[in-house]
């Protein structure tokens, strides 16, 4: 069996954002970088059939130089093999899936995993665009999943519970929490992953669909009122102003 | 035209939907808009029309009474080509966010998704969409003739005026299906998404057990409203689903008013509900983060002031 796993580089979720000279980007300066939270159930989840099935993994990302730092992790955690895409800061959920779908295509991968929304673009939409262009199934934000020879069983969250989707494979699966619990990197993994080489593709990124002219801060909000007495004052207050003002009641 | 793909539940059509059926309706000016249904038990489909919808057009067949990714996909695709669609519309519902990508890659179209905000600018769909879960907004442009976007439910206004529109069928594509929902697995009968409710009041660290929780479920049945809760309350093992977490890490909600019982505010958390219009923070802790945010902010016990809150909710009803 051989997975693909494809991991995105985001600021950590902790981070306050600012905005770039620019107008329509962040200011990357004194952020921390992580993998994005939903890719870690993705990698998680290959690593395991790493274990109970013998996969093949290969972990993939796509950016600059620094996008190698979870790679290197991807490898530390247990990943076969890493790739980068090498280029610019890319916005386009569909430039990012037809360069993933052009590496994949011909290569037989089983599964390609990915985190169901990364934290950053909050796109959500790379790894189905993904399975499109491949001409493959998919099952979107999964929290479990059952794999045979053949085929896929998963649970995802729908907005009227869980819903099973069942398919053959090869497969897109896109990972949601609860999914699995991700490993921490032990001291040999870090260092096995030193000397594992990351292969470098050049990747040429034409004719973006989409492109973000402006990102700004949200306004802030208004100054809030602040209810005193007894707690049965406060209910009161509150009763009369979600009746009055907001009209909720 | 503005095509809008729609969905029907329990024999109506869903809010979201209506809500997206509303804003096309802004958008068109005096362009068509359609309003698309794809499934086999299409009851209750006329209504769109008095939610601005010209056209209300059918793709039925049995091979689509379960939900399929690629089927559903294929369908819309089809329809967009047929009616010669410039701009497609979808509700970022489960649904809507797991097909739309799938019509984009197929037709070559941008795709703009769970966006907050809809203008035409030169000709083109122009959209506002959070971005690091609501910490930054950004404006995006079309380089596509063809421009797709998803909607955030609970953002766009209702608009309804009463009308009748035409009814027509396009063909079901062929059955063949790649992955399909084979079964689904309900929450409570009447339980809203979080991303839907309108009303949603959620506890944090603060409510200090499972158990009272049952305190916020009150308040929120007497509201109308659903429960969430903070990343902390849910990584405290409390058997608090996943699926209810708030936050950057988890549902990015924008109710109409979010009570917040014993949260105390952290960043990924105050990410997640930025989009909400009125913010109610009980917390005992003056200093709390959360009260930057909060509409209305009650400095005090949450076991003291929830339940006296759900008792004047109660009687200002009657």
């Amino acid at each position: 069996m051989k997975i693909l796993v494809a991991l995105k580089q985001v600021p950590d979720t902790e981070s306050k954002i600012k905005i770039a000279d620019s107008g329509c980007a962040i200011d990357q300066a004194d952020l921390k970088w992580i993998t994005s939270p939903n890719d870690e159930y993705a990698l998680e989840e290959a690593l395991r059939l790493k274990e109970t099935r013998s996969a093949e993994v290969t972990a993939i990302s796509i950016g600059g130089e620094k996008a190698k730092d979870v790679l290197r992790n991807a490898l530390a955690l247990g990943a076969d093999s890493a790739v980068l895409l090498k280029t610019d800061a890319v916005d386009d959920p569909l430039l990012i899936a037809r360069a993933l779908a052009a590496f994949a295509d011909g290569k037989n991968f089983d599964i390609l995993f990915f985190g169901h929304k990364c934290y950053g673009n909050d796109n959500g939409s790379v790894g189905a665009m993904t399975a499109e262009l491949l001409k493959l199934p998919q099952a979107h934000v999964v929290t479990k999943l059952e794999i045979s020879d053949t085929a896929f069983r998963a649970e995802r969250e729908g907005d009227a519970g869980i819903e099973i989707m069942e398919g053959s494979l090869p497969t897109v699966i896109t990972a949601q929490r609860g999914l699995n619990e991700p490993r921490y990197a032990n001291l040999k993994g870090i260092m096995a992953a030193k000397k594992k080489p990351i292969e470098e593709v050049d990747c040429a990124l034409a004719d973006a669909t989409i492109k973000i002219t402006t990102l700004a801060l949200p306004a802030p909000r208004a100054e809030g009122k602040r209810l005193d007495g007894d707690p049965v004052a406060q209910a009161a207050s509150l009763v009369a102003l979600l009746h009055n003002e907001a009209k909720v009641i | 035209m503005i095509l809008v793909f729609c969905e029907i539940k329990d024999g109506s059509i869903r809010k979201p939907s209506l809500e997206v059926l509303s804003e096309a309706r802004r958008l068109a000016g005096s362009d068509p808009v359609a309003a698309l249904f794809v499934g086999d038990n299409l009851i209750g489909i006329e209504n769109a029309a008095n939610y601005g919808a010209d056209t209300i057009i059918k793709i039925q067949s049995p091979a689509l009474a379960a939900y399929s990714s690629d089927l559903f996909a294929n369908a819309i695709a089809d329809a967009v080509i047929a009616k010669g669609a410039k701009i497609l519309l979808l509700s970022a519902t489960s649904i809507g966010k797991d097909t739309a990508p799938r019509v984009a890659a197929r037709l070559g179209a941008g795709l703009a998704a769970d966006v907050t905000t809809l203008c035409i600018k030169n000709g083109r769909l122009q959209a506002v969409r959070p971005m690091y879960a609501g910490k930054a907004n950004a404006t995006v442009d079309f380089n596509t003739d063809l421009q797709i976007a998803t909607t955030r439910p609970n953002v766009f206004a209702l608009a309804s005026v009463p009308k009748a529109g035409t009814v027509e069928t396009l063909p079901a594509p062929n059955g063949d299906f790649k992955s399909i929902v084979k079964e689904i697995i309900a929450k409570g009968s009447g339980k809203l998404d979080l991303t839907e409710a309108d009303v949603i009041v959620a506890g944090g660290r603060g409510m200090k057990d499972e158990a009272s929780f049952k305190l916020l479920e009150e308040l929120a049945e007497t509201m109308g409203g659903v429960v969430g809760a903070s990343r902390a309350a849910v990584d405290a093992g409390w058997n608090i689903p996943h699926s209810a977490q708030v936050g950057q890490t988890g549902k990015v909600v924008s109710p109409t008013l979010y009570i917040a019982c014993g949260i105390s505010g952290a960043i990924q958390h105050v990410a997640g509900i930025t989009g909400s219009k009125f913010i109610v923070a009980i917390n005992k802790d003056p200093e709390a983060p959360i009260f930057k945010l909060a509409d209305y902010s009650i400095v005090g016990d949450l076991f003291e002031v929830v339940p006296e809150l759900t008792k004047a909710v109660k009687a200002a009803k009657v």
